[in-house]
């Protein structure tokens, strides 16, 4: 193997990476599609308010084009994944075979022997410094241009859905110039070839994200929760800086005569040949995995997630649900061969990823439950299902976890969407106080939001269970009637990903009662919003009925293998600079098993609303959101962890008020205290007493004893100190010559002395 | 005296770049009292004049150049061995062009209200000291100019000062000159024991001397802690920084600009020229302490600047910790950190410099700089709160504006030395944004109030005074390139320098500081096939 490796020699590290510089003109040129969306933002920055729709034509006009050349790109790429030929495709199938000897017997029925796939690779010099070149460029492969497709087109609906939402709001143009510039650092991130590109975009993101969320900031909840998002996504920034940097001198200490790498693909194709250190994978894993934790809203560094719903909701559907905040999912899955090294995914049963995503998707669930506020429910909801995707990275379901991206993006920004049309009809977002009985008002919002509540929920045969089931597969746990295989047995994160699967189903369909049914609890008359809001809803519902499909799974009867598992064939790159993953095996006696788990949810919160509340209700006389006597009520245990649930388990307590208050609070002071008593206050002190030392000095000893020096130093200081006379300020002058004297006798010391 | 390069150009423009400024101050003392709009013009164009022709360094500049360029040397004392000798490289190119460009920035912004006179002569002779700073290659000279800067903006905040401006005027002068009191006694006994050393006449050539390192290691150290104490209140590092945030506040608004922009990078630039040059072996001898101090800064400033209620005091804090950054650039001694922190030097004149101008515009609507009195301007004044926006992004270092490379390349090149410093630097990024944005929270957002509701938005001069800095933000973020290139051949030198001069030092590069490399401490998966 060591032979082939240095046979293949294409770069410095000896080692094929599994890219090339070929290929059709759009993937070359990729860039082009981050590009639009930039020149729309400074389009409308500077002339948006001159036109007539306030520059909503111009962003719409140039993301709609970028969606367009995204399909194309896609186009381009499913007819490169397998027909392009180039010397590289031979290397990389060398590689591929000695990849199948190394990682031992992972089998890998789904691509091997197949075609492998070229990253398409085109960077130029951003600068050069000590023999280091930092590069920009583009690296296009299967996610890349998945992520490509889902961004503009989630990006161009929401465009058109805010012409309605936001209409004649105070800033509208603001909102669509940093509603481009979101679409183009989200793009740019998405074609990064090296790891600082990535941190770059990255950070821009966030930056939109805080301007957006903030966008009413008169209101000081929103400037709060915008700031909030800033500063714990900060934190999470130190985590990638730290560890971009672990990673670039790791890789820099395999190639010799190098100092280092930021490239993606190189880092990845040592980390996966073993190259590099184990150990400093693994430090940089975890210092990524915080960057992950605040970025996509994983458990601890979540909090701010939920804040962010301040902001307006095609906000909240674009960046907050099917975007920005699956950055951090796509970047584990863009340095899967760090991660997947670093961790130690293959042929374990737990790690620090797979745990931190098991643990979220319950969180999450479990807080979505407690919620009145709609999209504070989908924000729960949202983190549930990142932790889902982190889990399924953890587990080594790669695929799994970017078609849960896929299909969750379209289903989520529908019910997101959906949420935002209804409370653009009652004028709030309190399902228990101002929502109720929508369905016969707003017939369309309701169809695509029990649409998309079912593509979450995960019922066949709908996207979402799909790729949930996926999940759940790749985590190599169920032993039970063939349904095995996969990269180790993750049993503990198939039940956590079962019991979230429950959760889900259950609080969706509280959500929706206290949306849709029952009797209207709010103010005025609620009707059915403008086509604008509608057709992108139908869209996004569309899809989360049909997104599953591109993904059969291997074997699925009455389906032609040409149209099995269309997506992983595409999407998962068959490349030295992806490690050599292995495949679970799709399992009908899984798909029923947690098809009746999701059943059982609907059905046990289907009873206790549709009927018990129903009855309640009917009783009381009015529309009621829960029992009068209920669980809670009677229970104190069941009260206190009610309670425990609704403080959100007290994490904000301790973030915003120990940590963030600490820091700003006592922290501070005692610092500037310390400041201004301890260290200024020896200063002046010794100030004070070098005056009247100087003053006793100069008077009675300096001035008749070293006078030559002084008088010469003292006549050129005076010179300058007449202006100083006039505003009676002191006597600097007399310092500075004492001070130059000082200065010359010690001099004469020193040069006696040495 | 190879490094005294080359291309002696036919216009000594080193010395115009100093003497500009100065005949630009004795026409404006010459010129008439009353006119206040005329001095104005007089001021402007010299400084418009002084930086045409650092840009004209610049562009003149050989890229790939080794040495200093531009050079040029006159006797002046010659019995002493002091002489008129000026030189340019990479480290102070773009100190000169920072300081040519903030100049005419900082006097077009604000008006100083009364005695004009002074006020633009005062200026003048400031930036004829600074870039006699920069330029100067002999120690007298450089000594000169280092503390004849401190007369004027003494003069600036004690009499066009706010508030409390003649305490703050004192102590920063005392202080200042406290420092540089002991760098005298260390630049003379330097100039004559490398005299009896090399047995040759007097001179204060900083070339030949640091080219020579003649010096007794032990006599050595102790001339570098001379010299690093100077810098050191001036840069200022933790815990000799006190000054800085009172002559910040009670600085006018150009003083301000001017104290934080360029002179703040007096000490810095010394360490680099004056100490690392100068004294390699003492430098890297006590590295360390620096190292703890720089973080220390970034850290205790970032803390410190979180609770201040007066915005402009905050401002100032926030120097400290980026000087921290600078410091400990510097003192990784590597090509990245030394870059770096060069990288910052520029990077914090512009950014703090238009902070400070952003501030002193506020305050002039408002009369008042207390965070609590201000909230909503953004309503108000939308061009205001984005250009401060985009300028406080900046100076957290959000990749993409000029803050992030010089800051990143700090950390690359302190982690690759110094592993655990990086970390907890990386730390403070977080803590900058803390301050900035929560500062930014409460003076722009929320609901206007009283005055705040009306204030006037950007008018066109301050619009126009703003546009360059904010086009260097832009540009230096996004493509550093030509800046980077025309450090580096001086940073490489001056790491080259260290390496020849002390025993056992090598540059900290992957193979040396770092040990999680595979045949690190760490563990070893030993199929390392590289040497080192």
């Amino acid at each position: 193997m060591t032979d082939l490796l240095t046979l293949a020699a294409t770069t410095a590290t000896g080692l094929p990476l599994g890219i090339t510089e070929g290929g059709a003109w759009l993937l070359r040129n990729a860039w082009l599609i981050p590009a639009l969306p930039a020149l729309s933002f400074v389009g409308i920055l500077f002339f948006g308010k001159r036109m007539p729709r306030g520059g909503s034509e111009l962003g719409i006009a140039l993301v709609g084009i970028a969606f367009v050349l995204s399909l194309l790109t896609a186009a381009a790429w499913i007819d490169h994944r397998d027909n392009f030929e180039g010397e590289e495709v031979h290397r990389a199938v060398a590689v591929a075979e000695g990849h199948g000897d190394a990682s031992g017997e992972h089998a890998d029925e789904g691509h091997a022997p197949g075609h492998p796939s070229l990253a398409v690779h085109n960077t130029i010099t951003w600068f050069e410094l000590n023999d280091v070149t930092f590069t920009v460029g583009t690296l296009v492969d299967g996610p890349a241009v998945m992520m490509l497709v889902v961004v503009t087109l989630v990006s161009l609906l929401v465009h058109v859905y805010s012409t309605e939402y936001v209409a004649g709001d105070r800033r509208y143009t603001h909102f669509f110039a940093f509603l481009s510039l979101f679409s183009a650092s989200m793009l740019l991130l998405v074609v990064s070839e090296n790891t600082l590109q990535l941190l770059v975009s990255w950070e821009l993101v966030g930056v939109c994200s805080f301007v957006l969320i903030g966008h009413w900031w008169e209101e000081k909840p929103n400037s709060d929760a915008a700031l909030k998002a800033f500063l714990t996504n900060r934190v999470g920034d130190m985590g990638l800086i730290v560890g971009v940097t672990i990673l670039f001198f790791t890789v820099g200490s395999a190639l010799p005569g190098q100092f280092g790498s930021f490239s993606i693909a190189e880092t990845n194709a040592l980390a996966g040949a073993g190259r590099l250190s184990h150990t400093a994978l693994l430090v940089a894993s975890c210092c990524l995995m915080a960057a992950v934790m605040s970025k996509s809203g994983q458990f601890l560094l979540h909090t701010w997630l939920p804040d962010a719903m301040a902001g307006p909701t095609p906000v909240s559907a674009l960046i907050h649900a099917a975007t920005m905040v699956v950055a951090g999912v796509f970047m584990i899955a863009r340095m899967y061969g760090v991660f997947f090294e670093g961790f130690s995914i293959g042929g374990s049963s737990i790690n620090l990823m797979a745990l931190i995503g098991g643990i979220t998707t319950l969180i999450g669930a479990c807080l979505a439950f407690v919620q009145r506020d709609i999209k504070k429910v989908l924000a729960y909801s949202t983190i549930s299902q990142l932790g889902y995707m982190v889990m399924a990275l953890g587990v080594g379901a790669w695929t799994a976890a970017l078609f849960h991206l896929f299909t969750h993006a379209f289903f989520k920004a529908c019910l997101f969407l959906g949420s935002g049309s209804a409370a653009h009809a009652v004028h709030s977002f309190d399902m228990k106080s101002d929502m109720g009985g929508l369905r016969k008002a707003m017939p369309h919002t309701y169809r695509t939001f029990v649409i998309g509540s079912i593509a979450l929920a995960g019922l066949p045969p709908l996207a979402g269970f799909w790729s949930k089931d996926e999940i759940l597969v790749g985590t190599g746990g169920w032993g039970l009637f063939g349904g095995t295989g996969g990269n180790g047995a993750y049993t503990f994160m198939l039940i956590m990903g079962v019991i979230t699967a429950a959760l889900t189903a259950a609080y969706m369909t509280r959500c929706i009662y206290l949306t849709f049914f029952g009797e209207f609890r709010g103010h005025g008359n609620p009707h059915e919003s403008g086509p604008r809001i509608i057709v992108p809803l139908w869209i996004l519902a569309g899809l989360a009925i049909v997104a599953g499909l591109l993904n059969l799974p291997k074997g699925f009867p009455l389906v032609p293998e040409s149209l099995q598992e269309r997506f992983g064939h595409f999407v998962e790159p068959v490349a030295a600079y992806f490690p050599g993953i292995s495949h679970g095996t799709p399992s009908w006696s899984l798909a029923i098993a947690s098809t009746l788990v999701v059943l059982s949810g609907i059905g046990l919160a289907g009873w206790y609303y549709f009927i018990k509340v129903e009855a309640a209700s009917k009783a009381a006389g009015r529309s009621l959101t829960e029992l009068p006597d209920g669980l809670t009520t009677r229970y104190p245990l069941a009260k206190m962890g009610h309670t425990f649930l609704v403080q959100k388990y007290y994490l904000d307590h301790l973030y915003t008020d120990i940590i963030a208050g600490g820091t700003k609070g006592p922290v501070a002071a005692a610092a500037y205290k310390v400041d201004q008593d301890v260290i200024d206050g020896a200063v002046n002190a010794v100030g004070e007493n070098a005056v009247k030392a100087g003053n006793l000095v100069y008077h009675r000893f300096d001035q008749p004893v070293v006078d030559g020096l002084v008088n010469a130093s003292g006549r050129a200081s005076s010179g300058a100190g007449w202006e100083l006379r006039r505003i009676q300020t002191g006597k600097v002058q007399d310092y500075a010559a004492i001070l130059f004297a000082a200065a010359m006798v010690l001099a004469g010391i020193l040069i006696v002395i040495v | 005296m190879s490094v005294l390069a080359s291309a002696s150009p036919t216009f000594p423009v080193l010395p115009a770049l100093i003497l500009t400024p100065l005949f630009g101050a004795l026409l404006v003392v010459l010129g008439p009292r009353r006119r206040p709009e005329l001095l104005k013009l007089t001021a402007v164009l010299a400084t418009v004049a002084t930086g045409a022709l650092s840009l004209w360094v610049l562009l003149a500049f050989d890229a790939g150049g080794e040495g200093f360029q531009f050079a040029s040397r006159h006797a002046w004392i010659g019995e002493l061995g002091i002489s008129w000798l000026f030189g340019v490289d990479g480290i102070s190119l773009f100190l000169i062009v920072l300081t040519g460009i903030l100049f005419p920035i900082a006097i077009l912004a604000t008006d100083p209200g009364h005695d004009s006179r002074a006020y633009y002569a005062w200026m003048l002779v400031l930036e004829g000291g600074v870039m006699g700073v920069f330029a100067s290659l002999d120690l007298v000279m450089f000594f000169l100019c280092f503390e004849i800067v401190l007369v004027p903006m003494y003069f600036l905040i004690g009499r066009w000062g706010h508030g409390n401006r003649t305490y703050a005027a004192t102590k920063f002068f005392l202080y200042t000159m406290a420092g540089s009191a002991l760098m005298l006694v260390g630049i003379v006994s330097l100039a004559f024991l490398h005299a009896d050393a090399t047995g040759g006449a007097l001179t204060f050539d900083l070339v030949a001397i640091a080219e020579a390192q003649s010096i007794a290691t032990e006599t050595a150290r102790w001339l570098f802690l001379a010299f690093a104490l100077a810098f050191a209140v001036k840069v200022p590092i933790f815990p000799l920084h006190t000054w800085l945030p009172d002559a910040h506040t009670e600085a006018p608004t150009a003083g301000s600009v001017i104290l934080a922009g360029v002179l703040l990078k007096l000490g810095t630039y010394g360490f680099l020229r004056f100490g690392l040059y100068l004294f390699p072996e003492a430098t890297h001898h006590f590295a360390p302490v620096f190292l703890v101090l720089g973080v220390v800064g970034i850290v205790y400033g970032a803390v410190v600047a979180t609770m201040q209620k007066d915005l402009k005091r905050l401002v100032a804090y926030s120097s400290v910790a980026h000087l921290g950054f600078i410091i400990l650039g510097t003192f990784a001694l590597n090509t990245e950190g030394i870059e770096g922190g060069l990288l910052q030097m520029v990077n914090h004149g512009i950014s703090t410099g238009a902070l400070f101008l952003l501030v002193g515009m506020i305050y002039e609507r408002r009369r008042t700089r207390q965070i609590d009195e201000l909230g909503g301007l953004q309503k108000s004044a939308p061009l205001l709160a984005g250009v401060f926006m985009v300028v406080m992004l900046s100076s957290i270092g959000l990749p993409g504006l000029n803050g992030f490379v010089g800051e990143f390349l700090v950390l690359v090149g302190t982690f690759n030395a110094h592993r655990w410093y990086a970390v907890v630097a990386a730390g403070g990024v977080v803590l900058a944004a803390l301050y900035l944005l929560w500062a930014y929270q409460r003076v722009f957002h929320g609901p206007a109030e009283g005055d705040n509701a009306d204030m006037p938005d950007l008018c066109l001069r301050e619009g126009l005074v703003l546009a360059p800095l904010l086009a260097l933000i832009v540009v230096l973020g996004v493509y550093p390139k030509p800046v980077i290139e025309r450090m580096e051949p001086a940073v490489d030198a001056l790491v080259e320098h260290i390496e020849r001069h002390v025993d056992g030092f090598e540059e900290p590069t992957s193979r040396m500081g770092i040990d999680i490399s595979p045949d690190g401490p760490l563990d070893g998966p030993a199929d390392s096939e590289e040497g080192h």
